[in-house]
């Protein structure tokens, strides 16, 4: 479970940033996300750890991609399924989960070489840490953005939304700070 | 005439102002890895200005030759990705064999493209903007092979200065990329609704 705190894929291994930066304008688009990713790690390490002994090395990212990719369209279309408000939110992000490194990288240095068990725990714990940073970030910046949480109004009267933390400058900017923040915590622990 | 106008229209707006990095958050990994040094930011520019233009060409080609008239929409992402790792694939072979000096120098880049969200988000886009005719995916494909250049350009040059400042501990390293960046699009944001 190496992927909640130490090993954290968003915070740590600087892992799949695309999506953390732009699927986190506000909490319910980042969860959905976040709940995406899980499944296909989940799916997709299972499926690598048991052809793990099959593969050849140099078609290897080959057949990973391939299997990243149709776990993706099974989501996808489960999404435009059952939440197409959200689908449609989150647009080209959920088939980019394809070329979401965090995956790519579970599958080629836990699932390749690891049993099913210790793949499928391994997947949790990283998707559970991506899930939760997304919806740290996401939190941050639609709170300052529109003085909401998750569509809750919970500042007062008298706050003035903070426009820019819902566009890329507050993105980029806002994980900067909570990486220093996280470099900050970790210096002190050693 | 007018044929002419909307394709400069798309390059410029996709290159600057819908720049894939600054503004739709794709390419970042690479972005933040290799814009240590300008002639490292250069080399990864040129390489998926090449792979990005061959591969939207190509699979715009097979999305409306292949995959719709044959109601195989299910199939898109997982055929997109295949083209893309057999256009970088290619590309690495092609440069190889006849430029090993070249090859030498994008060493490690090549295969990491592969796994450059820029390349298959282009491929998304352009279809989901419904691009209907050839040139305009080509043109498109190119605009943003050279917005994610200009992008990381742009910022190794910044990051090349950005050593003889004295940063604080805690942000050395990404934190201060991160804020670099971030101050670099609200930089493009003033481009905004220059070009619909």
């Amino acid at each position: 479970m190496a992927g909640l705190w130490q090993e954290n894929p968003v915070l740590r291994l600087l892992l799949g940033m695309c999506p953390t930066l732009a699927v986190t304008a506000a909490v319910k688009p980042a969860l959905t996300m976040g709940l995406s990713v899980i499944f296909v790690l989940v799916c997709s390490n299972i499926v690598v750890s048991l052809m793990r002994n099959l593969l050849k090395s140099h078609l290897r990212i080959l057949m990973f991609t391939l299997t990243i990719a149709t776990f993706v369209t099974i989501a996808d279309l489960f999404l435009k399924a059952f939440v197409p408000d959200m689908s449609e939110t989150l647009g080209p992000y959920i088939p980019l989960i394809i070329v979401n490194c965090i995956i790519i990288c579970r599958a080629e240095a836990c699932a390749s070489k690891n049993g099913v068990f210790i793949s499928v725990i391994d997947a949790v714990g990283m998707g559970l840490g991506f899930t939760i940073t997304l919806c740290v970030l996401a939190g941050v910046r639609e709170l300052l953005a529109t003085g909401k949480i998750a569509e809750q109004v919970v500042m007062p009267q008298a706050f003035v939304p903070w426009a820019a933390m819902g566009l890329p400058v507050g993105a980029f900017i806002t994980l900067g700070l909570i990486l220093a923040l996280v470099n900050q915590v970790t210096k002190k622990q050693a | 005439m007018d044929r002419v106008m909307v394709l400069l229209m798309g390059f410029i707006s996709i290159m600057i102002i819908n720049n894939l990095v600054l503004t739709k958050f794709l390419g970042i990994c690479p972005f933040l890895g290799v814009s240590g040094r300008l002639d490292m930011a250069f080399g990864m520019g040129c390489a998926v200005t090449f792979v990005v233009t061959l591969s939207g060409t190509l699979t715009w080609l097979i999305d409306h030759l292949i995959l719709r008239p044959y109601g195989l929409q299910v199939m898109q992402y997982v055929s997109f990705i295949l083209v893309i790792a057999g256009a970088v694939q290619l590309v690495e072979m092609y440069v190889r064999k006849f430029f090993p000096s070249l090859y030498e120098s994008f060493g490690i880049f090549l295969p990491l493209i592969t796994t450059n969200c820029a390349i298959l988000g282009l491929c998304l886009f352009v279809n989901l903007w419904d691009v209907d005719n050839l040139p305009e995916a080509v043109v498109l494909s190119v605009g943003a092979g050279l917005g994610f250049t200009l992008a990381i350009c742009i910022m190794a040059g910044i990051r090349e200065n950005l050593k003889l400042a004295d940063v604080p501990a805690c942000l050395r390293g990404a934190p201060i990329t991160l804020i670099t960046a971030g101050i670099l699009t609200l930089a493009f944001m003033g481009f905004a609704g220059m070009v619909r």
